[in-house]
This record gives structure tokens, C-alpha cells and sequence, in this order.
């Protein structure tokens, strides 16, 4: 047991599949000699040589594409997309090719590869570092997109996404690479190092792809969570005095659909909050199925607390990002009545 | 246009917008093409650098010369039997397309692609490679399925769609695929598999391997930003990759100018890539199979990729959705001055003694009752409209390795449970 921050975990993470499988190659922009931008690949390269961890060209299309044909071949390539901002020019790659693959070829043709990417805002980044896509992968089928919120869960999923025989697209929310973020900007910053999920085990463990996790059991209102989210809702609720029940989705496609139903029944409300745009974020696909399968529990009508349908500003950051300001009036809305 | 705006005393821009040379009306002019001699075009070491090809891209490589022998230093020697071989694949390919459009014609699928003219080009790489390297095809090159003996009855029942087809009727007429054959998936979605052609090449050299691969790519669709990855990641890795552009003149109803073929040719792309290029007449098999083992040998020496442009012409439609009476000269493809691959190989092992009207007759004949035969096989699973692939539950499987609660919860509902 080591106490990690999140990049740790996932460089830990890479290290721990590269050793147990020579079939894992790791490719992106700046992540071979340097480590990464972020350095979450730091050491790799120099541990297992530049046939497995190599630079790529500053082209999305082509890394994805080429690991397409790594996995095609029988590698399990991790791709690393250096922005989730800059995942556009793979788009195609992404949705109508590894989509698509098992699917077209009958099975023949399965493709287990990772594409991994810094997403999400809180950082200043402006709209070519802040944005989080994941409901265009959402919609899409055959993709699994898993978001994990801290070290433990980032290194077990990790290893879960490597290991899963499909692609899955792997967003980690560079705010909280150092340290839990709540969405109080003017307040210290803090390490992981003081945090429990900073605990995160040494060797091989695994976190399941579509298991979303109690981050704080309540009986009030749901608060469906991924990423930074988490945090900003678990301080939220503590500031506001309000008996949340939040829960990590940690998987956005396959979600964890039994986990929401049962702290939806419980609680009657539902509060959803997300980084991504507004207009039809995941957040309008959980609140779709929330009413479908919960309506007559609900006590208020589901409420999306999300950035706002215009591109990440870059001085605005606190007025965009989500934070405590925006969640703690919509949790009072919705334990109205 | 208003006082800021004006400038006067400077020439107004315009657009140019490339034309192709003859419209439907026109008589259809091919004398511009330079057609060296046969044999005319040197061929360096395998090892030689890349720059050593760099002027050939501008040429075009030739073995079979208008009698039909076999000249110059590209000639691969092939034994008779493999070209009597190759003679046969091109010319079953050549007939089951002809089925499989009257078919389509007759309603029995949706969609149907010839290669008319083409043959030579999958077919002659096909037997220049070996039985293990991967081919990343687009929807032109049924002849490497046909070279690789793969049954005819799967292709037609993928083209019916119907309850033999290997991919339960989720993908479009001829989008084949199949792993044991190495014939890598067909997108619809143009130039995809360029790239990742590049990157299996890269596994095979990440995993010390010696199989390579080759990808093809029509003229048209060199304008996606597909290949250009591919192009540069070939090169930047020096994958053991053969990069194949189909320069068939036509996309749909698009000239090759279009995607640049005025200003240079498609193999020089090449040059500008820093890469080894040939550019070959694509209607010559012993050309294209030349030039195909000769990028191979050098692929599978770790000297890196080989953009090969096989120059031809498009003799048929797009597809069965396609006249290009619209769009061009009626017959065009009959005056096509490199001829045909087929009657060109078969004149030259007339040539050499190897082959006679009586045998060609009688393999005519043969391949007709094998594809007939086979379209019958084929139709006994059903086509399309009438017996197709009906299997709902199926639909949802192989989205994911496993089913999904979503997917479950969809599929019963379709299921009517």
C-alpha cells in the first residue's frame, strides 16, 4: 500500500499491466522520453524500452488509428490523447472503427485498446483544455467510458480498461491529478496525500467497469457524480447540511443503472451534476432514465446542475465550473416539498 | 464590393477548378497519358534508399509490353503455373462480378461494386505476398479474396445477406471480412484503413514478427486526412507496411484531378514523405506482382513502407447505384490505352506457349458453372428481401465481448418480451 495521487496511480497502473503483459504498448504525444505532459508515463519508457513506449505525431487520427491496428494485430495498445479537447480529428477513428469493429466482423475482430485523456475544467485551461466530451462516446455504441474521481479507483479502473477485451475511452479530470478539488477556488489547495483514496494498493487490483460507488450515503436527495463532480458534491452537501447520498458513477457507458435505481427509490430526489455542457450531456440521458424507471418515487422533478451550453471561457472559470455555488441552491430546489 | 474594399488597378482573383478532359458527348482523348516502354524503368536494390526511387514515381513501370512478352529488369520470371494461375483468379473474379450485379439487377441485394479492369491489381499482389501477411482492402479488391481461396458461396451470402452470411447481415453488400484469410474488414467510411494498416505493421515490428502488411486506397480518397497520417506514421516508424493507391481515375463521379492528379502523380506523394515509391500499370500482373515483391522483400528487410500507385482506369460504374454515362464518355473504358489485365495476361501466356484458346474456353466455362453452382449454394440460405438474416437477439450481440443491461433491456423489447 503506497499513499498516490492520481497521476501516480496511473503511471503505477501502466507499470503494473506492462510488467504482467509484454503485449501492453503505450503511445501518444510528448509520452515517451518526457513522461507526458501530465506525467502520468513518466519512467515507462526507460522500464520497458521504445518498441513498447513510444512518441507519436502530433495527429489524433493517426494514434488512434494506428492503435486500432496494434490491438487488430493482438496488442493491447493505451493511447495516450494528449487533451480530451483534442480527441476531435480521432473522432471518426473512434466512433466508426473501434466502435464498430467487433460488431462488423462478427466478433472476428475485437479490439482492446484504451485511449486515455486528460478531460475537464478548474484549471484555467480555456476551451482547448477544459472541455469534457464524454457523452459523444456515450451515444455511440460499442465504447465503455469510464471517469475515475481518485487515486484508488483511477489505478483499479486503469487496469480494468486495459484489461477489458473492448475499447474503452479513459477520462481522468486533471484538476484533481494533485489533490480533491471541491470547487472552492480561493481555498488551499490540498494533496492527495491526506485523503483515504490516496491509499492505493502496490501489484495488481481491479476496479469493475460499470459499478458506481456510495461516495456518501444519505437519505435526502441522490447526487449522480463522475470525476471532480464527486468532490464538489460531497463538500456541498457538508456545507449545506444536506444528508446526500452521493454516488460515483465511475462508468458513464455501461452505467450503473441498479445503483441509481436503488438511491433514487430511496431518496425520492435526484440532483445530477456534470462539467459538460448542458444540452444533451449524460446528465440528460441519466435524468431520462431516472424519470422512466424512478417517476413514482421522485418527489421533485430531477434537476442538472452542468457548464453551460457556450465554450469553456478562459477568465470566467469560476462562473462556468460548476461548483458549490451553483449545486447548494439546486439541492435546497429539490428538497422543496 | 464597396469603397474599403476596392483595389483598384489589381487583378481579380478566380477559382481554378479542375475538368476532366472529355464529358459525356465528347470523344474520349487518352493520348495525353505518357506510356513509357516496357522495361524502360530501372529497378534499384530493394535496399537502395528511398530517394533512389524518387524519380520513378514519375514514370511508370512496365513488364508486359503490346505483343504480351515479358521485358526489362522488373520481369519476375513467374513459373506458367502461377500464371496460369493468376489468370484464373482474374478471371473468376471478373465473373463473379458479373453474376453478383445481375444479381442486384434482378433483386436479390441492395448494392453490388465490380472491379472491372482491375483485377490484376489485387490478384497479382495477392500471389506476390505471403499467405500470412494481412491485407487492409477497400471494396475494390474481392480479387485478394478470390486469390486466397476463399469460398465463393460465404461471399455471395454476405452479399445477400442472407442466413449463411459470416456477418450476420449487419454489414453492406461486399464490406467482407475474414481473420483466417487476412483480409482485414471493409469500412465504408473511406481511408480508415490506411492507417491502421500502419499501426498492425508497427505490432508485427514491436513483436519481432516477419509477417507484414498492405493497405489500398482509391485515388479519390488520398485527399482524407487518413492517409496522410498513414503516410507519415509509415515513414516516421518505418513500418513494414505496402501503402497501394488505386489511381482508377474516378471517384463516383469525380475525376482524379480533383484529388491532385494534375499537379503530380500519386506515387510521388512519396517523395514528399521521404518513403520509397513505384508507380506501375496497374492492368499489368506481372508488374504489379513485381513491384509488389519488391516492396515486400524490402518491408520484410525493416527498410520500411512502399507507396505503390497502380495506374488504371475504372471501367465500370462506382456501383450499381452509379451511371457514369452521366459523367463521362460513354465506353471510355474500352479505349483505355494500357488494355485490359486479363486479355493482357492471357496474351502473354499465349505468347510463351503456355496456354491456348481451347483451355481459356474451357476455364471460361468452368469458372461459369462454379459460380453458378455457388450462387445457387448461396441462394438456398436465402437473399435479400427474401430469407435474409432475421436473428433479433443477434443484433445485439458482439457490440460488446458481453451483453449489456442496456442492450438486454433493448434487445427484449424488440423481442417483444
Amino acid at each position: 500500500m503506497t499513499v498516490r495521487n492520481m497521476i501516480e496511480a496511473l503511471n503505477d497502473a501502466h507499470r503494473v499491466m506492462m510488467e504482467r503483459d509484454d503485449g501492453i504498448v503505450v503511445l501518444g504525444e510528448d509520452i515517451g522520453y518526457f513522461g507526458g505532459v501530465f506525467r502520468v508515463t513518466a519512467g515507462l519508457q526507460k522500464q520497458f524500452g521504445t518498441s513498447r513506449v513510444f512518441d507519436a505525431p502530433i495527429a489524433e487520427l493517426g494514434i488512434v488509428a494506428t492503435a486500432i491496428g496494434m490491438a487488430a494485430y493482438g496488442l493491447r495498445p493505451v493511447a495516450e490523447i494528449q487533451f480530451a479537447d483534442y480527441i476531435y480529428p480521432g473522432f471518426d477513428q473512434i466512433i466508426s472503427e473501434a466502435g464498430r469493429m467487433r460488431y462488423r466482423t462478427a466478433g472476428e475482430w475485437p479490439l482492446p485498446m484504451v485511449i486515455r485523456t486528460p478531460y475537464g475544467g478548474g484549471i484555467f485551461g480555456g476551451q482547448t483544455h477544459s472541455q469534457s466530451p464524454e457523452a459523444f462516446f456515450a451515444h455511440m455504441p460499442g465504447i465503455k467510458t469510464v471517469i475515475p474521481s481518485n487515486p484508488y479507483d483511477a489505478k483499479g479502473l486503469l487496469i480494468a480498461a486495459i484489461e477489458d477485451n473492448d475499447p474503452v475511452l479513459f477520462f481522468e479530470p486533471k484538476r484533481i491529478y494533485n489533490g480533491p478539488f471541491e470547487g472552492y477556488h480561493d481555498r488551499p489547495v490540498t494533496p492527495w496525500a491526506r485523503h483515504p483514496a490516496a491509499e492505493v494498493p502496490d501489484g495488481h487490483y481491479s476496479v469493475p467497469i460499470g459499478k458506481a460507488a456510495v461516495a456518501r450515503e444519505g437519505e435526502a436527495v441522490t447526487i449522480l457524480a463522475y470525476g471532480t463532480m464527486v468532490h464538489v458534491a460531497l463538500a456541498t452537501a457538508e456545507a449545506e447540511g444536506i444528508d446526500a447520498e452521493v454516488l460515483d458513477l465511475r462508468t458513464i457507458v455501461p452505467v450503473d443503472i441498479e445503483a441509481i435505481e436503488a438511491s433514487v427509490r430511496k431518496t425520492g430526489r435526484c440532483v445530477i451534476i456534470h462539467e459538460a455542457t448542458r444540452t444533451a450531456g449524460f446528465g440528460a440521458e441519466l435524468a431520462a432514465l431516472v424519470q422512466e424507471r424512478c417517476f413514482y418515487h421522485l418527489e421533485a422533478p430531477v434537476i442538472r446542475v452542468t457548464g453551460y451550453d457556450v465554450p469553456y471561457p478562459h477568465s470566467m472559470e469560476w462562473t462556468y465550473f460548476p461548483g458549490p455555488a451553483r449545486l447548494g441552491p439546486a439541492l435546497r430546489k429539490a428538497l422543496e416539498d | 464590393m464597396n469603397k474599403e474594399t476596392e483595389r483598384p488597378n489589381r487583378p481579380a482573383l478566380s477559382l481554378h477548378v479542375p475538368e476532366p478532359d472529355a464529358r459525356p458527348g465528347d470523344e474520349v482523348d487518352f493520348s495525353h497519358i505518357v506510356i513509357p516502354a516496357a522495361g524502360s524503368v530501372s529497378r534499384p536494390d530493394i535496399a537502395a534508399p528511398a530517394s533512389d526511387t524518387h524519380d520513378l514515381v514519375y514514370s511508370l513501370l512496365r513488364v508486359l509490353d503490346d505483343e504480351g512478352a515479358a521485358v526489362g529488369p522488373w520481369d519476375p520470371r513467374l513459373d506458367p503455373e502461377t500464371l496460369r494461375r493468376m489468370l484464373r483468379d482474374m478471371m473468376l473474379v471478373r465473373t463473379y462480378d458479373d453474376r453478383m450485379y445481375r444479381a442486384q439487377r434482378q433483386g436479390k441485394t441492395s448494392f453490388y461494386m465490380k472491379c472491372t479492369g482491375e483485377e490484376a491489381i489485387a490478384v497479382a499482389a495477392a500471389h506476390a505476398m505471403d499467405r500470412d501477411d494481412i491485407f487492409f482492402p477497400t471494396y475494390r479488391q474481392q480479387g485478394l479474396l478470390v486469390a486466397r481461396d476463399y469460398p465463393l458461396v460465404k461471399m455471395m451470402c454476405q452479399v445477400y445477406s442472407n442466413t449463411g452470411d459470416p456477418l450476420k447481415g449487419r454489414q453492406l453488400p461486399i464490406m467482407y471480412s475474414d481473420r483466417r484469410h487476412g483480409f482485414f474488414s471493409i469500412s465504408g467510411n473511406l481511408a480508415t484503413q490506411v492507417p491502421q494498416a500502419v499501426g498492425w505493421a508497427m505490432a508485427s515490428a514491436i513483436k519481432g514478427d516477419s509477417r507484414i502488411a498492405a493497405a489500398w486506397i482509391g485515388d479519390g480518397a488520398t485527399a482524407e486526412g487518413d492517409f496522410h497520417s498513414a503516410v507519415t506514421f509509415a515513414g516516421v516508424y518505418r513500418a513494414p507496411v505496402i501503402l497501394n493507391v488505386v489511381n482508377n481515375q474516378w471517384a463516383i463521379s469525380t475525376f482524379s484531378g480533383i484529388a491532385g492528379a494534375e499537379l503530380t502523380t500519386f506515387a510521388a506523394r512519396a517523395v514528399g514523405y521521404g518513403i520509397a515509391g513505384l508507380r506501375v500499370d496497374g492492368n499489368d500482373a506481372l508488374a504489379v506482382y513485381a513491384a509488389t515483391a519488391w516492396a515486400a522483400d524490402r518491408a520484410r528487410s525493416n527498410l520500411g513502407p512502399t507507396l505503390i500507385e497502380h495506374f488504371t482506369y475504372r471501367v465500370e460504374g462506382h456501383s450499381t447505384s452509379d451511371d457514369p454515362t452521366a459523367y463521362r464518355p460513354q465506353g471510355a473504358g474500352a479505349k483505355w490505352p494500357l488494355g485490359d489485365p486479363i486479355a493482357r495476361l492471357r496474351k502473354h501466356l499465349l505468347l510463351i506457349g503456355e496456354w491456348d484458346e481451347e483451355r481459356d474456353a474451357a476455364l471460361q466455362e468452368q469458372l461459369s458453372v462454379e459460380v453458378r453452382a455457388a450462387q445457387r449454394e448461396a441462394e438456398t440460405q436465402g437473399t435479400l428481401g427474401n430469407g435474409h438474416y432475421e436473428d433479433v437477439g443477434s443484433m445485439f450481440e458482439d457490440v460488446f465481448e458481453e451483453l449489456p443491461w442496456h442492450l438486454r433491456e433493448q434487445r427484449d423489447e424488440a423481442l417483444g418480451k
